[in-house]
């Protein structure tokens, strides 16, 4: 009721907006918002729509010449491409920020309690809570890890939680992300680029800052540091400038003021590791890896990887250097092990999990394959194991002929699969060719854990830019927002 | 692993501590910058001296200049105007082309990211995409002496930032080595090749020789209007040598490019004390001892080709020797290439 009246003030800009039928994070959120956000919603309305689509143009442009992109191979030619930005801000309240916050640090400090165990006395499988075969059966759990203390009991420093909200505007946690999650990059350099586009946007607003990230995380990543070191080394380590998240792994380094080093500029000499630099080999303490495991070391993982560091596994292992995050975090982020996340933060903390799941159907169980296959047509499948998008089975949008295909290979193989309810996920207004519309949108807060654990002020939006589409990714057609956590 | 434990100095934290790999794309971001400038002054000033009907006349030239005679033959039949030009700014197959060392420099610059200014990085981004998408529409003869100033621009551009925004640390000595030694490579092949192409065949020192032509050299070397004022009559063939190898003002002299290399290398050893300079150092000094040492006339008739040709594999061998102190190679090395991982 409430805000129907509102949206009726707020016409200008929106005069055309078709609120649809889901939460809509501006303009349909069934409560009396704050003053911040009612303002950013009567500020925008005031735009005109040449002069919001100019100020589009002119942020693209920018980003061209900053070379933020991402890689998309095809063929031989890498192609850089810009991630689509879209310059209205999706607004989070002081009351949604700190609902979030802690939810995200109360499922991090779950998380790591439940690596420790299971690569120490697995007490969580003997107690019957986590099926001992779904962990160490796992193509994540690393036996390197087994016996292995790692500094502060933190294996996961640098955390992605995705969120999205259903049609009541509740957050759910749609997975997690405890191996090298990605995109942080484009929350600071959105804002930045936010700022200085749209700055009569964001006048007045009390809004909480994001450029204490690398710091933030340098700091974390210095407390982790084996003990003993007076100033740690810290270093990121990259696949390299082919990898499609290169240019993240650059404004790290910036922002941290740390190398960024590749596999062949560190060695490994009697169990310590170096750095090969114009002045000779230099020791490195802590290292911000974004290789997989499986490319780490070609002596204890893949044997052909070229990536990696011969040795470093066993220095790691001697605690002379802290990766971060720890190997073998997947089993913790895998989407069978997610299943069972609400029971593991019930074990370990006493504790009502804060931010609740999406229910979720297990199909290597009987009972959640029967029921996958029963009601297939209204489910999410989603493989275990897979990122990015790919693979996935969206039930209301697919042909018969697709379903049909679908449940043969669910029936061949049904350990790879989980399924969820299709979720009315939450839309915020988006420039589009045709206007403002109301597209998907999900979040990505990151949280980095040292001796504490702290959350960034937002996270990452993305937005489905294809209307009705309901994936996010940027590999699949997907954008960015800023996103805005107000302060008051 | 000796130098592990031979090594003394105080750790010095964050980017101070330069890695190998960003030395040597240091120095090969400055050359390849400064060898499409000093490609497109050459191109320009072969497209605007050439005479009479027929355009083709002097392209040759360019191509022996870069030792490219077996490569540029074997793809085209003779050396016009528009094959050579094409080769040199086009051709993704010649790597000595514009569009090929565009394609180095923004390889070597995306790598050294996270260590040059935001500023360097647009630039380059830019211009390499430029470079990049120039197609053969773009090189005709009418537009050539535009498309050069353009590309000559934007190299200087490229300077001009370095010089005003990159952090001066241990990167910016490597950097000024790669620009200098690329410079002094560069001035001894226009010589080599200039010199024994305009004097006709049988002629001495001195002969009358066609002056038109050596002004395009000094031009090719932006050197015209700096020799004027030094030598305003002594418009000679051994001047000009004399001026482009010896002269101490002129900041593409062979001498200047020595010295400004020496004065890199002593900063390396002295301030960041890397001592593995010493042996490279006193190879310099043999050099610049060898130029001050004779006279132009003395190195003419001693023999001027014998004595480029000694400079260049001098210079390589330096080059050689900053590689192997530096960035030595490492025992089974990862190829450039990474694979791609998914990351979620």
């Amino acid at each position: 009721m409430h805000d129907m009246k509102m949206a009726a003030q707020a016409a200008g800009l929106f005069a055309t907006y078709d609120i649809p039928d889901f939460f809509c994070e501006l303009l349909n959120r069934g409560d009396t918002p704050p003053p911040g956000l009612q303002m950013v919603r009567d500020r925008l309305a005031r735009f005109d729509l040449t002069e919001l689509r100019r100020r589009a143009a002119a942020v693209e442009a920018q980003f061209y010449r900053l070379g933020i992109t991402f890689t998309v191979y095809s063929d031989r030619e890498a192609i850089d491409r810009v991630l689509p930005f879209d310059v209205i801000p999706r607004v989070l309240t002081a009351a949604e920020w700190d609902h979030v916050e802690r939810g995200v640090q109360q499922r991090v400090r779950a998380i790591n309690l439940f690596l420790h165990d299971i690569y120490h006395d697995r007490h969580i499988l003997r107690d019957g809570v986590v099926p001992a075969d779904l962990v160490l059966g796992n193509p994540n759990y690393c036996q390197a890890m087994v016996g292995l203390d790692v500094p502060g009991g933190v294996y996961v420093h640098i955390n992605g939680t995705d969120l999205v909200r259903d049609r009541d505007g509740r957050f759910l946690v749609l997975e997690d992300n405890a191996r090298t999650p990605s995109g942080v990059s484009y929350v600071l350099e959105d804002r930045q680029m936010m700022l200085r586009l749209m700055p009569d946007l964001a006048t007045g607003l009390n809004i909480r800052p994001v450029d204490e990230y690398g710091p933030r995380l340098h700091r974390a990543l210095v407390e982790v540091a084996p003990a003993g070191i007076a100033e740690p080394q810290v270093v990121l380590l990259s696949p390299g400038i082919y990898n499609a998240a290169y240019f993240e792994h650059v404004f790290l380094a910036r922002e941290m003021g740390i190398p960024l080093v590749e596999g062949r500029d560190l060695m490994v000499e009697d169990g310590y590791v170096y750095m090969r630099t114009v002045a000779g080999p230099r020791p490195v303490h802590s290292i911000y890896r974004r290789l997989n495991d499986d490319f780490l070391d070609p002596l204890v993982f893949n044997p052909d990887s070229l990536l990696g560091v011969p040795g470093l596994v066993d220095a790691y292992r001697r605690g002379n250097v802290t990766l971060a995050n720890a190997i073998g975090t997947g089993v913790a982020d895998d989407k069978a092990v997610y299943a069972y996340m609400p029971r593991i933060i019930r074990y370990y903390l006493d504790e009502e999990p804060i931010l609740t799941n999406v229910e979720t159907h297990i199909c290597a169980e009987r009972a959640g394959l029967e029921y996958t296959l029963a009601n297939l047509e209204q489910l999410v499948v989603k493989p275990v194991g897979e990122s990015g998008g790919y693979g996935l089975l969206i039930g209301p949008h697919a042909s018969q002929a697709e379903l049909a295909e679908f449940r043969d290979r669910l029936r061949a193989n049904p350990a790879n699969y989980i399924s969820q309810p299709v979720i009315s996920l939450s839309v915020s207004p988006t420039l589009c060719p045709a206007g403002v519309e109301a597209r998907h949108v999900d979040l990505r807060p990151f949280a980095v854990t040292g001796e504490s654990t702290w959350v960034l002020p937002g996270g990452l939006s993305r937005v489905a830019l294809r209307k009705g589409s309901l994936v996010v990714n940027s590999s699949q057609g997907g954008g960015s927002k800023d996103t805005w956590v107000l302060a008051s | 692993m000796t130098q592990v434990s031979a090594f003394t100095a105080p750790a010095l934290p964050g980017l101070r501590n330069l890695l190998s790999r960003y030395g040597e794309n240091m120095m090969w971001l400055a050359r390849y910058m400064e060898r499409i400038e000093n490609m497109a002054r050459l191109i320009d000033v072969t497209g605007s001296s050439v005479q009479g009907s027929n355009r083709d006349a002097g392209w040759d030239s360019v191509i022996r200049i870069n030792a490219d005679e077996a490569f540029f033959f074997h793809h085209h039949k003779a050396a016009t105007e528009q094959a050579v030009v094409a080769f040199y700014i086009t051709e993704s197959e010649n790597p000595d082309s514009i569009k090929s060392m565009a394609r180095c420099a923004r390889e070597n610059a995306r790598v050294l990211r996270p260590l040059i200014s935001t500023e360097m990085w647009m630039h380059l981004n830019v211009f390499t995409r430029w470079v990049v998408d120039l197609g053969p529409e773009d090189v005709g003869a009418s537009y050539l002496s535009a498309l050069c100033t353009r590309l000559k621009q934007d190299c200087q551009t490229h300077f001009g930032i370095t010089e005003g925004t990159l952090y001066r640390d241990q990167a910016w000595q490597f950097y000024s080595l790669g620009k200098n030694l690329e410079r002094a490579d560069q001035i001894t092949r226009l010589i080599d090749i200039k010199y024994h192409t305009l004097l006709p065949s049988g002629a001495g020192v001195g002969s009358d020789i066609d002056m038109s032509q050596w002004t395009s050299v000094l031009r090719s070397a932006a050197a015209y209007h700096a020799f004027r004022r030094v030598l305003p009559d002594g418009m000679t063939p051994a001047n000009i040598v004399g001026f482009l190898l010896k002269n101490d003002g002129f900041p593409r002299s062979l001498s200047t490019s020595l010295r400004n290399v020496y004065s890199a290398l002593g900063i390396l050893a002295g301030e960041y004390r890397l001592r593995q300079c010493g042996p490279i150092l006193e190879r310099v000094e043999e050099l610049r001892v060898t130029l001050v040492e004779q006279t132009v006339e003395d190195i003419i008739l001693r023999g001027l080709h014998e004595y480029m040709d000694w400079i260049q594999r001098e210079l390589r061998q330096l080059q050689n020797e900053i590689a192997q102190a530096f960035w030595p190679p490492v025992v089974s090395v990862a190829p450039m290439g990474g694979m791609e991982q998914m990351q979620d």
